[in-house]
């Protein structure tokens, strides 16, 4: 009889945890509605399921418990029965699939006014392109990545050239319009994640994914990374900010143009060199892998990391100073701190980036 | 008895007491288990296919040269299956010298078979063909190189068969190896035909 | 190779069912008999013994990933890399190592020849080599331990080009020794699987015909069917992975810049991967949940002295959910950016399996209904096992509804789902059949207080885990992170008290983790001071307790092969003097009469 009361009492335990958890849907900041709208059809159908079928057999059990001198009885099948509860399973499941599929229907149908904005995911880190004046991505390839051309555009077209290139800290959005989102990554699979907009996507090296939504709410909200992309995966971050549209508009006011960078102007925001510096640790995903309050991670942390002794992979040791940590940064793999991977991707920075950089690292190391 | 008639007999009432003579279905067990083998082997070669189909699809397809010796190849596995074929129809009719010598040649000719694939892709190596220099190279080595290493499983079968033989079994006691390395050929040789018609076609 | 056995076996024109007791090769040698054997019952155990050894691995595994989420940066040698190191080796041992070979090689082994009424598999040559080239597959998995940069931590899924470029651990040696362990089992568990199917078309005794079969065998003939045809998708993927890893080719890899650096590949697609892997990953759920269904279709019949309700439906069933699994793959893809339209079709097929998988679910059900229903410890099982899969399987439906999936994909939800209804779930039905067979298999009935200790701790501390996973996922918590908090701290939505759900899932985790040693010193234990077992303990119908010797002997049914006269399911026939009427009765005196 334990077990009856056992069952019964998880049955009852699930239904008042989904009622009373605090641990539920983000609230909603896009057009997805009816995506949780389904979410709560499909509950109730299989929660109706649930508390019926385990209810019915707690009952069978209890009522039909061994007694010595009872036989069960003997029923090979019943086929009107079956009948019946194969229909009423299909009569449920369909009910889950058409407003599912009508959703997926809209999901794919990408408004033609939708704004456009890329994503870019690379170990680990993201950063952000939007077409310009002209409405339109120049063509890219990730054989033109180099240190002059970080998002690997393609120099000769006309439609680049207005292209807009945020750093990975931030992406800006206009609240109200519908935003198609483009996707691609420059080595591994990756999946742009924002939970509040509930619409995600993966990022697929020599493909170029989409998906869309509408912001629905001001505010800032994380980004984060949904695809197993290796030691840095957990801590693949950035932040999305809807905004006004004049907000939006004097963000990306801001933001170099592709020529800019060719040219060597823009791209640099005012401020101290070290607030210089912790944008660009920001936009360069370095906290990806370093912590700053001592914490483990896939490289070592930069508190108290200016004059400490490392011992390197091959056995000597180093002490931990200006020049080290520029030659780390510029050329990360030729000293490896003992305990890490040799996997840290070269930074390409002007001088004057290092130096505000250096100047963030050692304020960071106290 | 369809096997859909089998699926809705209920035990429980249209069978109660019966009981057959045989067990299982009655075949000869070593091919049933050929039978499914080569549902394995079709799975992987089919899954090849269509890797090869949408991979074909991509910008950067080159397809591959058809190197002259691969007719040749292919008449000499043509030729195997064939020399293994009258090896069996000869063995049904209990002539031990013809299964002798139509074991020999079909094997020897299914050797001559994997040393004309080698040759291919020396030839294709000093052509600049190699493994990693396209899409459809890639393919086309794995291809070749997974049938030869089924082709070799098979001349490891026909070897055990024919050394029976040389020692003196009777034609009779091997019947079914010769039977089954015949099967086996012939389904070897469908697969390559198919996978050189698909190298051909694209 | 597998070749050379059929000419082998060859000149046998007769099916081996027929091989007579005194024709069985009896082995003179302990070496022969304990370790070279050809004994299905010999090789079901050592393939049991194995999985199940590595599946203790695998739990320790998971024991350290969950401290690490509760209590993060506690253990310093779980490093980053090292977590999703555990992920990958916890989730492909689990899958592959432990439950398709423990209910394949192990159930599929011992019970197949004797629910048959056959004195053993056709090939029982090839099912020895079997055995031993999953032992070598095993070994070079725990060797990638071992090697610089450890084992691979891709990810179960493999997935390039991140398994094989740098900025995962193991990208080295790890992924390549893990391929290679794949192509040893595909090949070792080819050469078991073609002897199951085989020996069940082949080896069945007089009567015995399909619809005669006990479901399990259904279930396990099925699985391994669907194996067949489904690993040479994971061995073709794994080779074509190795070639794009170690030869250069682009079989899956386009331009990319890994770390800054420009690679020579091109044009690839990862996309095809996902294709090929998933068209072996999902028959692989399968493969794993059919011989569960199987199984409790027996336990609950013969503990609730009931013939199985609708067993016909339950066949069909089988077959219908085997075929549907080969073109459901990429509801796994749905956000994988593959052509959206795909998410149609799929997510239709997806939820159509739905319909034959509630039958089997209201099958069991109904066959409590009016039963007579013994509660000991393979019948408690046997509940807990329908109780968390119906959990699992309606979670199912949100994750086949594509539209529902893009939310939940890639978080805790999917996690607590297929933990629920691939892990959970079969491992009750493992335990249940244990609790079951043991006495057959060693002569002795398991402790009945350490297994009822070992069930209620079990199965409501595995739910006091899973249950509340699928909210930290409704949540947004992403799978497979070492940490929640970044260097920037907790996401925004991310509230202190999910932190406290996480303590609560480890401390229930390790809980059950340690409850399982009881199990095993019960497996110890019974096995020379249970209570003895007799030939038929349960009073089950089917023809493996109706052996002359218990354990059975080589040869498994003594002088001659018994006869089958009816179906498995005569529970409590109408008339009949006892409750039970084997498959090896024929009808007459004392046996009552149903219809």
């Amino acid at each position: 009889m334990v077990l009856v009361i056992v069952l019964i009492l998880l049955v009852i335990g699930s239904v008042l945890f989904h009622f009373m958890s605090p641990w539920y849907l983000t609230p909603i900041a896009s057009n997805w509605g009816m995506i949780d709208d389904t979410l709560t059809i499909t509950f109730i159908v299989c929660g109706f399921v649930f508390v019926v079928v385990n209810l019915f057999m707690a009952y069978s059990i209890y009522k039909y418990r061994y007694r010595k001198d009872r036989r069960a009885d003997y029923e090979p099948e019943n086929q009107k029965l079956e009948w019946w509860l194969t229909a009423f399973t299909t009569v449920g499941v369909i009910a889950m699939l058409a407003p599912g599929l009508i959703v997926w229907g809209k999901y794919v149908d990408v408004p033609e006014d939708a704004m456009l904005v890329e994503a870019i995911g690379q170990q680990w880190r993201w950063t952000y392109r939007y077409p310009g004046a002209d409405g339109v991505f120049g063509t890219v390839d990730t054989r033109n990545v180099s240190a002059s051309n970080p998002f690997g555009l393609n120099p000769d077209d006309t439609n680049g050239q207005d292209d807009l290139l945020a750093g990975g800290a931030e992406v800006h959005l206009p609240i109200g319009g519908p935003v198609k989102v483009t996707l691609r990554s420059k080595d591994v699979l990756h999946d742009f994640y924002v939970p509040q907009i509930r619409s995600k996507m993966d990022l697929v090296p020599g493909m170029i994914t989409y998906f869309w939504f509408t912001p629905t709410k001001i505010g800032e909200y994380d980004v984060l990374c949904a695809e197993l992309c290796g030691s840095g995966h957990y801590n693949m971050r950035s932040r999305m900010v809807i905004e006004e549209e004049a907000d939006f508009q004097a963000w990306l006011q801001t933001q170099p143009t592709f020529a800019q960078l060719l040219a060597g102007v823009g791209g640099t925001s005012g401020g101290t060199p070290i607030e210089q510096g912790e944008q660009l640790a920001k936009d360069q995903g370095c906290l990806a892998c370093h912590s700053l309050d001592g914490g483990a991670g896939v490289g070592p942390t930069w508190k108290g990391l200016v004059g400490k002794n490392e011992t390197l992979i091959d056995g000597s040791s180093v002490l931990v100073d200006e020049a080290y940590l520029r030659e780390s940064i510029v050329n990360p793999n030729a000293k490896v701190v003992k305990g890490y991977a040799p996997i840290m991707p070269p930074a390409q920075l002007t001088d004057d980036q290092l130096d505000a950089l250096m100047a963030y690292l050692k304020s960071a190391s106290g | 008895m369809s096997i859909f008639s089998t699926l809705s007999t209920k035990p429980w009432v249209a069978e109660r007491g019966y009981v057959s003579d045989s067990h299982g279905f009655g075949l000869p067990t070593a091919r049933v288990f050929l039978s499914v083998f080569l549902g394995v082997v079709t799975a992987i070669f089919g899954l090849l296919t269509a890797a090869y189909f949408i991979r074909m699809t991509y910008a950067d397809w080159q397809p591959l040269p058809v190197p002259a010796l691969l007719w040749l190849n292919t008449a000499i596995l043509i030729l195997s299956s064939v020399a293994l074929q009258w090896a069996r129809t000869s063995a049904r009719h209990q002539q031990a010298d013809r299964v002798r010598r139509g074991l020999l040649a079909g094997g020897a000719l299914a050797f001559a078979f994997l040393v004309g694939q080698f040759l291919v892709w020396q030839q294709l190596g000093s052509l600049g063909y190699f493994v990693d220099t396209n899409p459809s190279n890639s393919f086309f080595y794995l291809i070749t190189g997974l049938h030869g290493l089924h082709l070799l499983g098979g001349l490891v079968a026909w070897l055990r068969a024919s050394l029976r033989l040389w020692r003196g079994a009777e034609t009779d006691k091997i019947r079914m190896s010769v039977e089954l390395c015949a099967v086996y050929w012939h389904f070897l040789l469908l697969v390559w035909l198919v996978m050189f018609g698909l190298l051909l076609v694209t | 190779m597998a070749l050379t056995d059929v000419t082998h076996d060859a000149q046998d024109f007769a099916p081996p069912a027929e091989v007579e007791e005194a024709e069985v090769y009896h082995p003179k040698t302990w070496l022969g008999k304990y370790v070279f054997s050809q004994d299905a019952k010999i090789i079901a155990l050592q393939y049991s013994i194995t999985a199940m050894a590595v599946g203790l691995l695998a739990l320790v595994l998971s024991v350290l990933m969950r401290v690490q989420l509760a209590w993060p940066g506690a253990v310093s040698f779980i490093t980053p890399d090292a977590y999703i190191q555990f992920v990958t080796m916890h989730g492909m041992i689990m899958v592959v190592y432990l439950l398709t070979a423990l209910f394949l090689g192990g159930f599929g082994n011992y019970l197949i020849p004797l629910m048959l009424g056959a004195r053993d598999m056709v090939f029982p040559y090839v099912n020895m080599i079997s055995y031993w080239i999953y032992l070598v597959a095993v070994l070079i998995l725990l060797a990638s331990f071992f090697v610089p940069g450890g084992p691979t931590g891709s990810g179960w899924t493999l997935y390039p080009p991140q398994a094989i470029l740098p900025g995962t651990p193991g990208s080295d040696w790890g992924i390549t020794l893990m391929c290679i362990s794949l192509g040893f089992f595909v090949i070792g568990f080819t050469m078991g699987g073609l002897n199951y199917v085989v020996t069940v078309l082949q080896a069945r005794t007089r009567g015995m015909t399909l619809m005669r079969m006990p479901l399990t065998i259904w279930a396990i003939f099925t699985a391994t069917v669907l194996a067949l045809l489904a690993f040479p998708a994971l061995l073709v993927s794994a080779i074509m992975m190795s070639l794009d890893n170690l030869l250069g080719t682009s079989y899956f890899m386009p331009a990319i810049i890994s770390l800054g650096q420009q690679l020579d590949h091109s044009g690839g697609s990862p996309i095809l991967f996902q294709h090929l892997f998933w068209f072996f990953g999902h028959p692989e759920v399968y493969i794993v949940a059919l011989p569960a269904f199987g199984v409790i279709s027996e336990l609950i019949s013969v503990h609730a002295r009931k013939n199985i309700f609708g067993y016909r439906l339950m066949v069909w069933a089988i077959v219908v959910i085997g075929g549907l699994s080969f073109i459901v793959w990429a509801h796994h893809m749905y956000v994988s950016g593959m052509n959206p339209y795909f998410g149609f079709f799929f997510a239709t097929t997806t939820l159509i399996i739905a319909v034959p998988t509630a039958i089997k679910v209201y099958n069991w059900v109904l066959t409590l209904w009016q039963g007579n229903i013994r509660l000991n410890v393979p019948m408690l099982f046997a509940i807990g096992f329908v109780f968390t899969f119906i959990n699992g399987g309606l979670t199912g439906i949100f994750l086949g509804n594509v539209i529902i999936d893009v939310p939940l994909s890639d978080t805790y939800f999917v996690v607590a789902h297929f933990h629920m209804v691939m892990a959970v779930s079969p491992i009750l039905a493992v335990f249940g059949a244990v609790y079951h067979w043991y006495p057959k298999i060693t002569g002795r009935m398991l402790n009945e207080g350490m297994g009822k200790f070992h069930f209620w701790m079990t199965f409501v501390g595995l739910y006091c885990i899973y249950y509340p996973m699928h909210y930290l996922g409704i949540l947004g918590v992403p799978r497979r992170y070492f940490a929640n908090a970044g260097a920037n701290g907790l996401p925004d939505w991310f509230p202190e008290s999910a932190q406290m759900v996480n303590v609560g899932i480890t401390i229930a985790a390790i809980i059950v983790a340690s409850v399982q040693l009881v199990f095993l010193y019960n497996l110890y234990y019974s096995a020379t001071r249970g209570k003895p077992a007799g030939g038929n303990p349960w009073g089950a119908t089917t023809l493996e307790w109706q052996t002359a010797d218990t354990p059975p002997t080589h040869g498994n049914f003594g002088k001659e092969l018994p006869s089958v006269y009816r179906w498995a399911y005569d529970y409590s026939v109408p008339g009949a003097e006892e409750d039970f009427i084997p498959q090896n009765v024929p009808a007459g005196k004392g046996t009552g009469h149903a219809s």
